[in-house]
Parts: structure tokens; C-alpha cells; sequence
């Protein structure tokens, strides 16, 4: 096994610029003038100036020192890194999406509504919920969008002064807290129980009338099924909260058990995880929440309606229990359609085949790592895991002094992308791997093997890995200092110039002059 | 043999090879820790799968119901502005080396991504001029959303005065944004005649209470506000911060609003080479002054310039992760994760390639569109456009009260003769009678709005 990303030395784009240049041309202007007073026009714009050729070869190098799916395996665990089908990319390229305004007249937009609706029916019957709304960005807009939503509920019922508590495992993910919080709730942590679950003793001491929901994800961020479930939602409901259903997950099981059908109310999906939407380097995502009949008049609006009789779709805004709007329009459409594409393609029996080889990966890597010396499962080694799974890289550390890090940092050296690391935060030194069902068997049996070396080199050459990565475009990053002395932008670089070594400009003149 | 599933390398040979390896019976025994209870025990209920030629001729037919403005001429904006996105920058932000990664969290092998966002960071920092932009948030109106509970956190206080003349969309999407913690959201009136802020009633407003003063320019209505220095002055004299709503095209030719006192400027991204796709996927613009205080307080990813440890070599990072969930958890500045990277590169790939020329252009041919447009209209008997008496960017009022017709009326006739005309304001602000905003881009020629203007002559001519 042999990798070597791209190392380019590339300048900033604002290096680049000489007076004068462009990569556009304009059509001709009209001979009307332009009718705005000089006190409010601008006299200087300090963007870069550059011929489209310049253009195109920065941005394609700087996309040759960028890993992603299509380079390799990238098991970055609770982020469901899958295949991303190449159609679905051309069908959201489609004229008929990319040039449709959201604010034209209904009758001119009939297929996307009729997408939206439909695609809310496919993604209400695969979580066993009762109505879908897309407006949602992301998994944490969706979040925020079913917290409002609990919110509403308890006002709704009289009690939104008393209920003011949402209850979150110590095993959940940043945006559960965040989430909560940012609806105006206050957050009670409950803690894991030795098999890695919700611990029940904690939740019944947690539960009480000032409970307006439990967040959880199942499976849970070990990548291990709640057996439990049944109980939770018992004890939730039982004190009159709601269980939302952090869908993050939901690549382990889907086909096997639906969130809805364990008694969750609010359900969010990730459709740039579960659904083969591509991540985009940080996103656009999608974030759709769905939920029981009872909470359907909380949704934002507008609602997406089809009159039969018409045979005619219409965007409703009518609902005055609505929490309102979380974003200007009614979604990321553009990722909608991909996510509509790849349920079709898929199918009931696909979806299912994905989330059975998606578990079956994630169980075979499991296998093949159990008993390698230092690593280990902290919890529950007895049972399947599902899409994901957690080990800890504790016992390497404590022999050999290497961090999870540092075994993350040297599988790039093997053309791997790391694992997750150092969460969930309740897994020391954790390695968070989640294969999806996209990869090949070899893709797999490399990647434990890759593990097994760095181990083996954290014993026999641990500078290796101290230093690694050395395949990647660039070695270690001072990220501390990036913090402490921020430097956000080409402006505060000029600024800050004196503080900053050499540019990569000034790099290249060095070694021109030194050849 | 069974013939595998295409984007499943393991076929159901290899999968029961894997089991066999594993001394697991079957594939049923991965799931037996699901209570039987909840177990799915049918196929979910869905179209069968199919093909990947019979999906696009399937999408592809019911998409063709969806009338695209490059069918038809349209003169709709409103918070979404469509414009021609170069070759090039569509080709370049679909790479999938782009498309098909994530977050970097491994800047080692992720240098593509977070130097292009930096990029991003830094033109929009020149365009809006001040020195700090986040790496994207969803949208415009998310973004207000989060400006409002960033100014509360800093100021500790919870008021936040916004402009009458507001998108819908941006109002409702704040007020539903500042539940959480209980903000109060005022809106400040504006002048009859010009349109623009009452500042004689912001005065008024503004007190110990109030965290921030947003304003948006151009207005939601397509005017300019001529006296923002006044409110920015007002606004940090009473100790609050002074948020500025912009559409970025309109800075290839006006004043960057740093320059006349902001405290953070969002915005709405998407006409920086991002398509209106039915309203997303977008990009909120989030922008700060440079001072710690505000920096520690803003939502969402910054990437930041540094060096390798051995200091030898230029790179990029995420920076001040410990405002973000994944550290902060519920004392994080928001909850936002996976932002709109994406529209951001794209965003990043036009600015550079329009220049400081190139967008002083498009921004030109946008404006004298409209004022040429508003000219002919204008000239129309029973017409009137704008309705307000001062200068305009892109986008214009017309009324025509002066006719027997309601605008709904008007732009069913003019959609009857294939045209998309402006937004009926008629239920967002009734006091403007019957109006609709209107808007032209760089995409329209003479010939479109000279078009526009003989059928609203033979439309309203008609009729009397
Ligand atoms: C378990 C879990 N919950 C929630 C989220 C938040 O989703 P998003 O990033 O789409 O906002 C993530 C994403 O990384 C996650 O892994």
C-alpha cells in the first residue's frame, strides 16, 4: 500500500491578482444609466482579479488536496460517509429544479411541490410517523425545529411554564444540548449504564413534571441498539414528555424497526447521511423532522397539500398552531430531489439491503479488530453493533503512549480517512468507525489491517505515528495558535503580516531562487 | 449468480461468506437485540425500486411540470435573485472531490476545502468590509435569526427593532428563531414618501432594552436607505449593535456597510453563483467586526490561517471550535453543525472570478435594468413604479391602483401571455394597495422589458 495526496503549494487566490484580469465577460450594457447617488456607491472592492484559466487550476488543485467518498474510504463515524450516486447529482442539476423561483405562481411549480409531497410520504412510512415537514437544513435545524414543536405541544396543553427540562444521554451528540438549549430549554444530563444504554434507575430519578422530552438516538452513538427502548418511552411518556428521535443513525436499522413504531413523537432523518446526499465538504444537508398525528398542527409553515379533485398541490399556510418558519422557503429543495432519486432507486428492499450490509460491515470490522492488542470495546463486546462501531484506543496509550489522534492522523498515511475520534465523549481515546454498506470487502480488510500496523508501529517506530500524517498535502497544523492569534481572513493576514511566516509566494520564490 | 446491487459492493454471496467468517448464522441474528415487539415484520411500504434510466425518466416527467424562467420571462426576486452562473464555477464546485466530503475535520487532508473556505471568509469580508465571516449558514433568514440571538448574548439585553418593510419569510423565520430565549422583536415604521426607516421612531425605540438594530439595504422593497449612518450612530449610542441585511450583488456598486458602522451584516449568499432552486439549498452570509467580543459570540465554523507545528508551511484549520456544540454542548453560541459549505465554495469560485470589475458589472446591468424597467412602466397610464420616491437597486414597487385591476388580476394576465410577474404584496402589506415587487438581473435585456412593458399596456389598456 503505497498514498500520496496532491501537495500543491498554492497561493491564496488574492496572490494571484493582477489589475485588470477577469474570468467573466458581461453581456452589454444597457444605455440606461445607473440611478443611484455617489454618497451611496463604494469606491474600492479588494477582491482578486484573475483569468478564468487561474481560476480553474486553483480550485482544481485545491480540490486534489481534498479527501472525500469519491477518493476513498471514509468511515467518520455518526456521519454515514456512503456512496453518493452520480444521477441523483444530474437530476438536481435538472433546469426544472435549478431554475424554478420559489415564489412563483403555484401553477407554474406543480412537479416540485408534487416531489415534496411525495417524498414526505416515503420518508413518514420509513420511520412510522405521521407527517413529514423538509423545511429543516440540517440534523440540528431539525433538532431545533422539533424543540420548538415540544415547546408548542406543552403550551398548547397549559403547561409550557412548568415543563422546562429536556433530558439528554451523556452519550448524545453536541447538537442535542445546543438544540435544546437554543428553544429555551434547560438541559439534564442522565449517564450510561454499563452496557452502554440509558441508565433506567437514572431516568426515573430524572423524569418529572417539569420534563418536556427526552433526546435519543437508537441506535446510540456506540453504535448499539437500545434493547430498552420500550421502557424508556414508557417512563418519558408516563411523565408526560416526548421522546425525539435523533435520526442520525438511522443507517443501522432501517427496514429492521422504525423510531415511530418504539414510541417516538418527533423524529428528525439526515438525509445527507441515511439517504446518500452528498456532504458537500460541511454541507448543504437536509434535516426533515417527522411526527405524530397529535403534533402535526406545530409544523412550520407552509404546508405542502394536494387537492384530488384539482389534481392540483398548494403550499398551506393556514395553520395557526404553527411554530412559525426556520428558514426563508420550504427546504433545501436541491438536496430533496437527490434524497426523492435515491428512495426510488433504492427501493423497500434496497433501503433494507443497505442498512443489513451497513451492519454487517461495521460487525465484521468489529470482529476482525476484537482481541488486537490495544484496542478494546468498553461496552458490551457481547452483542452486534449496528452501522457503527466504537473502540477504544486506551490500552495503545497507556502501552506505547499514542493517542487516538495519533492512530487517526497515520491512517491517512494508508489512504484512509480517520475514524471520529475522542467522541462519545463516555469512550476514552474513542475511534468512532462507521463503514456504511458502500464499501467493498478489500475496503475493509485494509483497513483493520492498516490498524493493526499502527499499532504495531506505535511499539516499534512510534515517531510515525507522532508525526504523522506524512501523505497528506500538508503535515500537523499549529491549531492552537490558529486559535489563540485567529487569523479569519486575507484582510487580517495583511494586517497581521509581520506575526505570519513565509507566504506560499514567497515559499516558491525560495525555491525558485535556490534551483 | 444474482446479479449484485450497484452501489453495494458486497453481494449476497460475499455477505454470507462474511457471516460464515464470523460463525453468524444469518444476517437476522445482527438485529436480534430489537425488542420482537418493534420489529418491522413487512417490507416497508414504498415504490419497488427501479432503475437508474427508469428514475430519470420518471423525475425528469414530473419535473417538466415545474415551469423554469429560462421557459418563460420572469421578474421575480424577493429574497432570491436569479443570475448567470459562469461555466467555470459550476463545473469547479462540482467536483466531487468537493461535492463528496465533509467537514474538515483531518485538515491535513482536507487543505482544499478549508483554504477555499478561507477564501470564502475573506471575499466576503472585502464585500462587506469588515474582517470576520463565518464559513456559512443555511440562509438569509436563518442567519438573522441567529444575528438577533447573538446581539442579545453580547448586549445581555432583549429587544431587537427590525424594519417594518420586511420580507415575510425573514420575520416570521426570526420571531420563531428568538422563542428560545424570550426576545422581543419591534417593528420600527417607514416614511410614506421614500419608503425608508422612520428614524424619528427608532429614536424613539431605542432604549437600555433593545440588543440590536436591524436594517436591510436594499430594502426588502428594492430602495436604498439613505441614512444608515444616522441609525448606526443611534443605535450604538443607545449601546446596542447595528445589523445590516444585504443582498451581495448589490456591493459590487454600494458603500460595504462596515464602512458605515456595522456590527454584523447578514445576508442572503445564494446569487453568488448558487441557483434559486425553489428556495435551497442557499447560503446565510454571517459577518462580525473583528473584536474578540464579537468573534467569541458568533454562530457557526471559522477557518483560520496558520502553519504547520514545525512552522515551516502556510495552512488552514477550523478555528474557536470551544463557542461550537460538539465542545460547548448547551452553552455553545448555536447548534448548528452541517452548515452550507458547499454554496459557499461556489460563492467563493464567482467572486473570484467576477473581480472587483466583474461584480461592479453585474451589479450596474442589475440596477439600470430596473431603473429602465421603472421608466417604461411608470410611463404606463394607471401605473406607477416605483411608489416610492428613491433610489433603487434592483428591485421596484408597482402599483396599479390607477387601473380597475387587482395585481393579482394583472399578473395572472401577464402569466396568461408567458410572463412571471412581480410579488403581490397585496396580504404582506395592505396599505400599498395593489402592488407587487418586481425584479431584474444581469439576465434580462432591453428587449425583455420592453416586452413587459407592451403587455402591461395592452393588459391594462384593454381593460379600460
Ligand atoms: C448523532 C448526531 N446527531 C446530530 C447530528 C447533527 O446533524 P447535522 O450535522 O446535520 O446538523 C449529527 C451530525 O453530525 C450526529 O452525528
Amino acid at each position: 500500500m503505497s498514498y500520496q495526496q496532491a501537495r500543491w503549494t498554492e497561493p491564496l487566490i488574492f496572490e494571484l491578482s493582477k489589475p485588470g484580469r477577469t474570468a467573466v465577460s458581461l453581456p452589454e450594457k444597457s444605455p440606461e444609466g445607473v440611478n443611484i447617488p455617489k454618497k451611496l456607491l463604494r469606491e474600492q472592492l479588494g477582491l482578486p482579479e484573475v483569468s478564468e484559466p487561474q481560476v480553474v487550476r486553483h480550485y482544481t488543485r485545491l480540490s486534489q488536496m481534498n479527501w472525500s467518498v469519491d477518493s476513498g474510504f471514509y468511515p467518520l463515524g455518526s456521519c454515514t460517509m456512503k456512496y453518493n450516486p452520480k444521477i441523483c447529482e444530474e437530476l438536481a442539476a435538472l433546469e426544472t429544479v435549478t431554475c424554478v423561483h420559489p415564489r412563483q405562481s403555484e401553477d407554474t411549480v406543480q412537479g416540485a411541490l408534487e416531489l415534496i409531497y411525495k417524498l414526505e410520504k416515503y420518508l413518514a412510512e420509513i420511520v412510522g410517523v405521521s407527517r413529514v415537514t423538509l423545511h429543516p437544513s440540517a440534523g440540528a435545524h431539525g433538532e431545533f425545529t422539533g424543540m420548538l414543536i415540544t415547546r408548542a405541544y406543552h403550551k398548547f396543553k397549559g403547561e409550557e411554564q412548568q415543563r422546562t427540562e429536556v433530558i439528554v444521554p451523556d452519550s448524545a451528540h453536541g447538537t442535542n444540548f445546543a438544540s435544546a438549549a437554543m428553544a429555551g430549554f434547560s438541559v439534564v444530563v442522565v449517564p450510561s449504564d454499563a452496557r452502554g444504554r440509558v441508565d433506567l434507575d437514572a431516568l426515573k430519578n430524572a423524569v418529572s413534571d417539569r420534563t418536556a422530552a427526552l433526546m435519543l438516538t437508537n441506535p446510540n452513538t456506540l453504535g448499539l441498539f437500545d434493547d430498552q427502548i420500550l421502557g424508556i418511552t414508557d417512563i418519558v411518556h408516563g411523565a408526560g414528555g416526548l421522546l425525539y428521535y435523533d435520526g442520525a443513525n438511522l443507517n443501522g436499522i432501517m427496514g429492521k424497526t422504525r423510531p415511530g413504531d418504539m414510541g417516538f413523537d418527533i423524529v428528525h432523518y439526515n438525509l445527507h447521511k441515511t439517504f446518500s446526499t452528498p456532504h458537500g465538504g460541511g454541507g448543504p444537508g437536509s434535516g426533515p423532522i417527522g411526527v405524530t398525528r397529535e403534533l402535526e398542527r406545530f409544523l412550520p409553515v407552509p404546508v405542502v397539500e394536494y387537492d384530488r379533485k384539482r389534481d392540483h398541490y398548494y403550499l398551506d399556510y393556514d395553520r395557526p398552531d404553527s411554530i412559525g418558519k426556520i428558514n426563508g422557503f420550504y427546504g433545501n429543495f436541491g438536496v430533496l430531489v437527490k434524497a426523492y432519486a435515491y428512495i426510488l432507486l433504492m427501493g423497500a428492499e434496497g433501503l433494507t439491503e443497505a442498512a443489513e450490509t451497513a451492519t454487517l460491515n461495521a460487525n465484521y470490522i468489529m470482529r476482525k479488530l476484537l482481541g488486537v492488542k490495544g484496542y478494546e470495546l468498553k461496552f458490551d463486546s457481547g452483542r452486534p453493533c449496528k452501522h457503527e462501531v466504537v473502540f477504544s484506543a486506551e490500552p495503545l496509550k497507556r502501552e506505547t503512549g499514542a493517542t487516538a489522534k495519533d492512530i487517526a492522523k497515520r491512517l491517512l498515511d494508508y489512504g484512509v480517512h480517520a475514524p471520529t475520534y475522542y467522541f462519545p465523549p463516555i469512550v476514552h481515546e474513542a475511534l468512532m468507525i462507521e463503514p456504511t454498506e458502500t464499501e467493498p470487502r478489500e475496503e475493509l480488510d485494509h483497513f483493520v489491517d492498516a490498524l493493526k500496523a499502527i499499532a504495531e508501529e506505535a511499539r516499534s517506530s512510534p515517531e510515525k505515528l507522532r508525526t504523522a500524517p506524512h501523505a497528506t498535502a500538508i503535515g500537523r497544523l499549529d491549531e492552537v495558535k490558529a486559535s489563540r492569534e485567529p487569523i479569519l481572513s486575507w484582510r487580517m493576514h495583511k494586517k497581521s503580516r509581520p506575526r505570519m511566516p513565509t507566504s506560499s509566494v514567497e515559499i516558491i520564490r525560495e525555491m525558485r531562487a535556490r534551483s | 449468480m444474482r446479479v449484485g446491487h450497484p452501489y453495494i459492493p458486497n453481494t449476497r454471496e460475499i455477505r454470507e461468506q462474511m457471516l460464515r467468517e464470523m460463525g453468524i448464522a444469518s444476517i437476522d441474528d445482527l438485529f436480534a437485540d430489537i425488542p420482537e415487539k418493534i420489529r418491522l415484520k413487512r417490507a416497508l411500504k414504498l415504490p419497488r425500486a427501479m432503475s437508474e434510466l427508469e428514475v430519470k425518466r420518471h423525475m425528469k416527467a414530473m419535473l417538466a411540470k415545474n415551469k423554469p424562467f429560462t421557459q418563460m420571462l420572469s421578474f421575480i426576486g424577493g429574497g432570491a435573485w436569479p443570475h448567470d452562473i459562469p461555466s467555470h464555477v459550476q463545473a469547479l464546485a462540482r467536483r466531487s472531490e468537493f461535492v463528496t466530503s465533509y467537514t474538515p475535520y483531518q485538515p491535513e487532508a482536507s487543505q482544499g476545502m478549508l483554504q477555499t473556505l478561507f477564501e470564502y471568509q475573506s471575499m466576503i469580508a472585502e464585500l462587506v468590509g469588515l474582517d470576520v465571516a463565518n464559513a456559512s449558514m443555511y440562509d438569509w433568514a436563518s442567519a438573522l435569526g441567529e444575528a438577533a440571538l447573538t446581539c442579545a448574548r453580547i448586549t445581555r439585553r432583549k429587544r431587537f427593532l427590525i424594519p417594518k418593510l420586511i420580507s415575510p419569510e425573514r420575520r416570521v423565520t426570526l420571531q420563531t428563531y428568538v422563542v428560545g430565549p424570550g426576545l422581543e422583536v419591534a417593528e420600527i415604521g417607514y416614511d410614506r414618501k421614500t419608503g425608508r426607516l422612520d428614524l424619528s421612531q427608532l429614536r424613539a425605540q431605542l432604549g437600555q432594552d433593545v440588543a440590536g438594530v436591524y436594517v436591510e439595504n436594499p430594502s426588502y422593497l428594492g430602495f436604498l436607505e439613505t441614512q444608515v449612518e444616522e441609525m448606526s450612530d443611534a443605535a450604538h449610542k443607545a449601546g446596542a449593535l447595528f445589523v445590516v441585511g444585504v443582498n451581495p450583488i448589490s456591493l459590487g456598486l454600494l458603500k460595504a456597510p462596515g464602512d458605515y458602522g456595522a456590527d454584523i451584516v447578514v445576508g442572503e449568499g445564494q446569487p453568488l453563483g448558487n441557483p434559486v432552486s425553489f428556495g435551497g439549498p442557499y447560503l446565510g452570509i454571517f459577518a462580525c467586526r473583528g473584536e474578540m467580543k464579537l468573534v467569541r459570540q458568533m454562530p457557526g465554523r471559522l477557518i483560520g490561517m496558520t502553519t504547520t507545528l514545525e512552522g515551516g508551511k502556510r495552512g488552514y484549520c477550523m478555528v474557536l471550535a470551544t463557542r461550537e456544540q460538539h465542545i460547548r454542548h448547551e452553552r455553545a453560541t448555536s447548534n448548528i453543525c452541517t452548515n452550507n459549505a458547499l454554496c459557499a465554495v461556489s460563492a467563493a469560485i464567482y467572486l473570484a472570478s467576477l473581480g472587483p470589475q466583474g461584480l461592479r458589472g453585474v451589479a450596474e446591468r442589475c440596477a439600470a435594468n430596473a431603473s429602465y424597467a421603472m421608466k417604461k412602466l411608470n410611463a404606463i397610464h394607471g401605473l406607477k413604479a416605483p411608489i416610492f420616491d428613491a433610489p433603487h437597486f434592483n428591485e421596484f414597487t408597482l402599483n396599479c391602483d390607477g387601473t380597475r385591476m387587482s395585481i393579482e388580476k394583472l399578473n395572472s394576465k401577464l402569466l396568461e401571455r408567458g410572463i412571471q410577474g412581480g410579488i403581490s404584496l397585496r396580504r404582506e402589506f395592505p396599505e400599498l394597495g395593489e402592488t407587487a415587487l418586481l425584479c431584474t438581473t444581469e439576465l434580462h435585456s432591453r428587449e425583455d422589458i420592453d416586452r413587459l412593458a407592451e403587455e402591461l399596456e395592452e393588459i391594462v389598456g384593454g381593460q379600460r
